[in-house]
């Protein structure tokens, strides 16, 4: 009987005076977390994609409390929950959401295998970074898309698809949320991630050579040579650049007239997502196939 | 019989010119200068589209300490100065010279008479290297490296012996061996120059052990020498690799980087090098040609060919029978370290050891199947790596444990590859991991100085 006396009694004060001691050491090393980080962190995507620019959602919903405090949710943007998340967040954060244009991920090469022949095989491990270590790769293009799809399977959202018949990623505007993951996993830099548009229409350059006209035409049928001629027809609204031999169209000056597409004598500048033209432009300009090279744009 | 302890494979040799006599190649009608041809900055052109140039007259000169000026190989007319595609497959700048008859610079000695340096009592070890630089001679094993850098020890090191590399471990290749046949008296001056150059006492010639004929000219000519030592080694790739000959030869094992081999009092060269740095003091001639070896299973006549720098790789092809109709693949190089060519109007540099030309049935590779976990690259690796976890840490893009698993000492000799039987790419993966890890540690201490 003693025995078990003494026995509960001993393990009872350890337990008590254990008790005591988690409780002094909870206190007074307790870490106080502002509770509208856990708030806006429900609220986000819980992608962890990092396309914000912050290390995961925590990160992101941190750093938004942070700026809250500081004034204003300027600059912070979810990419993938787009703007009725930033709302939401607002909302919390009792601030108002600063206005930001969706934005879209595009393949700025329009290289397929048709216009641009492929004149050597490789043969190396089916990596983009590894293939972009051979120098130029299989085509006469040092610029283009390699077709090793390291953006594909870099894409969390399943947004990107290698197409078999172009060679090319093809983007799926209705899942890309325009993180960035695919623009950093490309070694050559050719996915740009770019304001979607009104009605997801928008006018773009689809090449990143920035090589000498003569020899950016024999590498490719649909290349950029750097004529100048979608710059003269853009002279008003200054939106297209022309640098390295590359034509560049600012999507926030573009004004949508498609001019520069039918200037150019090489079909490198693509319209997405517009209507199709109406038969009296066909008529005025005959050269008006770039029409059909719409076409893939629209699948995308 | 000597060798280097970590590693090591041994693929099969296929050294099928060995027994080709050095031929010279025909001048090329069209001659282009890349301006990389050797490791640092690059050359920068000093003549002008129309200018008159004669054989070895200066075409680029250096851009920096570490790099190396660009003689003209042949006389002519500069056509153009232009971005072209040269061996490593990328568009770069380089100078292309029309070739007009075969006029050399008067101040260049063709006379075949052999120089002693004990004739040229005036050289020092100064003059030496100056003459070494101002000739633009790098490595011609492939590296490329400018060869008075290395003769330029750092402060505060002090070379003690120099090695000479005559391993030729890369199968297929001929052209050191040939040399050696061929020259051995020019080589031993050369290494006497290089020894003069570091002021060292002792100089070691490496040679595998499947130049017999070598080994025992080599040998007989260096007696002359009493500091020149050949020492014959057990065959292994890749025994030409800097560090594994310095092992294999003085028993030395230069540390990880930013070691390099004169931290262990070494300093390699190749004997091509040696060969090259005696006509450049000795003769006044600029590193304006090289032997190049022609080889391949189809190629009709495998040979090794004294070509002018700037020849098309095609007229060299040419000079050998033809390209074979079964060619699968081209490489410039050996099979182990070579490059595949997306051209044949390449034309060859200061770097041009080899060209191989694969049937197809060579050329492919086989598809790669999931590891074994055999451990076989670990074994094979000469630098005591784990080429398995690099490449799987490069594909995973985790650079810092390719980086704490040291990716930047691999020397990518491809034995990891070659001896993998599950014929994964493991030295691609690496690579790409080398080469970021390596721009990572750049951009870490760039901003402190």
């Amino acid at each position: 009987m003693n025995v078990i006396l003494i026995a509960v009694i001993v393990l009872g004060v350890i337990g008590l005076v254990s008790a005591l001691v988690l409780y002094i050491i909870s206190n007074k090393f307790a870490v106080h977390e502002d509770p509208r980080i856990a708030q806006v962190s429900e609220v986000l995507p819980q992608a962890n994609c990092g396309g914000c620019g912050y290390p995961g959602c925590s990160g992101f919903a941190a750093a938004c409390v942070k700026a809250a405090d500081a004034g204003s949710l300027e600059g912070k943007l979810c990419p993938v929950g787009g703007q009725p998340v930033m709302e939401q967040v607002a909302g919390i954060l009792g601030m108002a959401a600063v206005a930001s244009a969706p934005k879209v991920a595009v393949v700025r090469c329009n290289g397929t295998c048709e216009n641009r022949p492929r004149n050597a095989e490789f043969d190396g491990a089916v990596s983009c970074r590894v293939k972009n270590m051979t120098g130029m790769g299989d085509t006469g293009c040092a610029y283009g898309c390699l077709g090793c799809g390291d953006c594909v399977s870099k894409c969390q959202f399943g947004a990107l698809s290698m197409d078999p018949e172009t060679g090319l990623p093809v983007v799926d505007e209705e899942k890309c949320t325009a993180c960035g993951a695919c623009a950093k996993a490309c070694p050559r830099g050719i996915i740009e991630i770019r304001l979607k548009g009104p009605k997801g229409r928008r006018v773009v350059v689809l090449c990143n050579n920035k090589d000498k006209g003569a020899i950016a035409n024999k590498a490719c049928k649909a290349s950029c040579i750097g004529c100048g001629k979608c710059v003269k027809t853009c002279e008003k609204f200054e939106a297209i650049t022309l640098e390295n031999n590359l034509a560049y169209i600012d999507a926030e000056k573009c004004k949508m007239c498609r001019k520069c597409e039918e200037a150019c004598p090489k079909g490198a500048i693509h319209a997405f997502n517009f209507p199709p033209r109406k038969p009296k432009a066909e008529e005025t300009a005959p050269q008006s196939t770039p029409n059909q090279n719409v076409e893939p744009a629209k699948a995308e | 019989m000597k060798t280097f302890h970590i590693g090591g494979v041994h693929p099969a040799e296929n050294k099928l010119s060995a027994g080709s006599p050095i031929r010279e190649a025909a001048l090329p009608k069209q001659a282009v200068f890349s301006m990389f041809q050797h490791i640092g900055a690059p050359a920068k052109p000093v003549v002008q589209k129309g200018d008159v140039v004669k054989v070895g007259t200066l075409l680029a000169e250096a851009g920096g300490f570490v790099s190396a000026p660009v003689y003209s190989s042949v006389s002519g007319k500069v056509n153009k100065i232009d971005a072209v595609i040269d061996a490593s497959g990328t568009r770069r700048m380089a100078v292309i010279v029309d070739v007009e008859g075969d006029d050399w610079e008067e101040s260049i000695d063709r006379s075949k008479d052999l120089v002693r340096l004990s004739d040229r009592p005036d050289l020092d070890s100064k003059t030496i290297v100056e003459k070494i630089k101002n000739a633009g001679i790098v490595g011609l094993g492939g590296a490329t490296f400018p060869c008075h850098v290395k003769l330029t020890p750092p402060p505060g090191s002090k070379a003690e012996c120099v090695i000479i590399n005559a391993v030729e471990c890369e199968p297929y290749l001929t052209a050191d061996h040939r040399l050696m046949l061929e020259h051995a008296d020019e080589i031993l001056v050369g290494v006497d120059l290089i020894m003069k150059a570091v002021n060292v006492t002792k100089g070691y010639i490496g040679i595998e052990n499947n130049k017999p004929d070598a080994i025992k000219l080599m040998t007989e000519k260096a007696s002359q020498y009493p500091n020149i030592e050949v020492v014959p080694l057990k065959v292994k790739y890749p025994q030409g690799g800097e560090k594994q000959l310095i092992d294999a030869v003085i028993g030395r094992q230069v540390p990880a980087p930013p070691a390099i081999p004169i931290s262990v009092g070494a300093v390699v060269q190749n004997v091509g090098t040696a060969y090259a740095i005696y006509e450049a003091v000795m003769k006044n001639k600029p590193l304006i040609d090289r032997i190049i070896t022609v080889t391949g299973k189809s190629v009709k006549n495998p040979s090794n060919l004294l070509a002018r720098l700037g020849t098309p790789f095609q007229q060299l092809i040419d000079e050998c029978g033809g390209l074979p109709e079964d060619t699968g693949k081209i490489i410039g190089g050996g099979p182990m370290m070579g490059k595949a060519l997306l051209s044949l109007d390449v034309p060859m540099t200061k770097g041009s050891s080899g060209l191989l030309i694969m049937n197809e049935k060579e050329a492919r590779r086989s598809e790669p199947q999931p590891c074994i976990r055999c451990a076989k690259c670990v074994s094979a690796c000469p630098m005591g790596l784990e080429p398995f976890l690099l490449s799987k840490a490069s594909a995973m893009e985790e650079w810092e444990m390719a980086e704490k698993n040291d990716v930047v000492s691999c020397i990518e000799c491809g034995s990891c590859q070659f001896t993998c039987p599950s014929k994964r790419p493991l030295l691609d993966m690496i690579r790409v991991g080398k080469t970021t890890v390596m721009g990572i540690i750049r951009s870490r201490t760039a901003p402190k100085s």
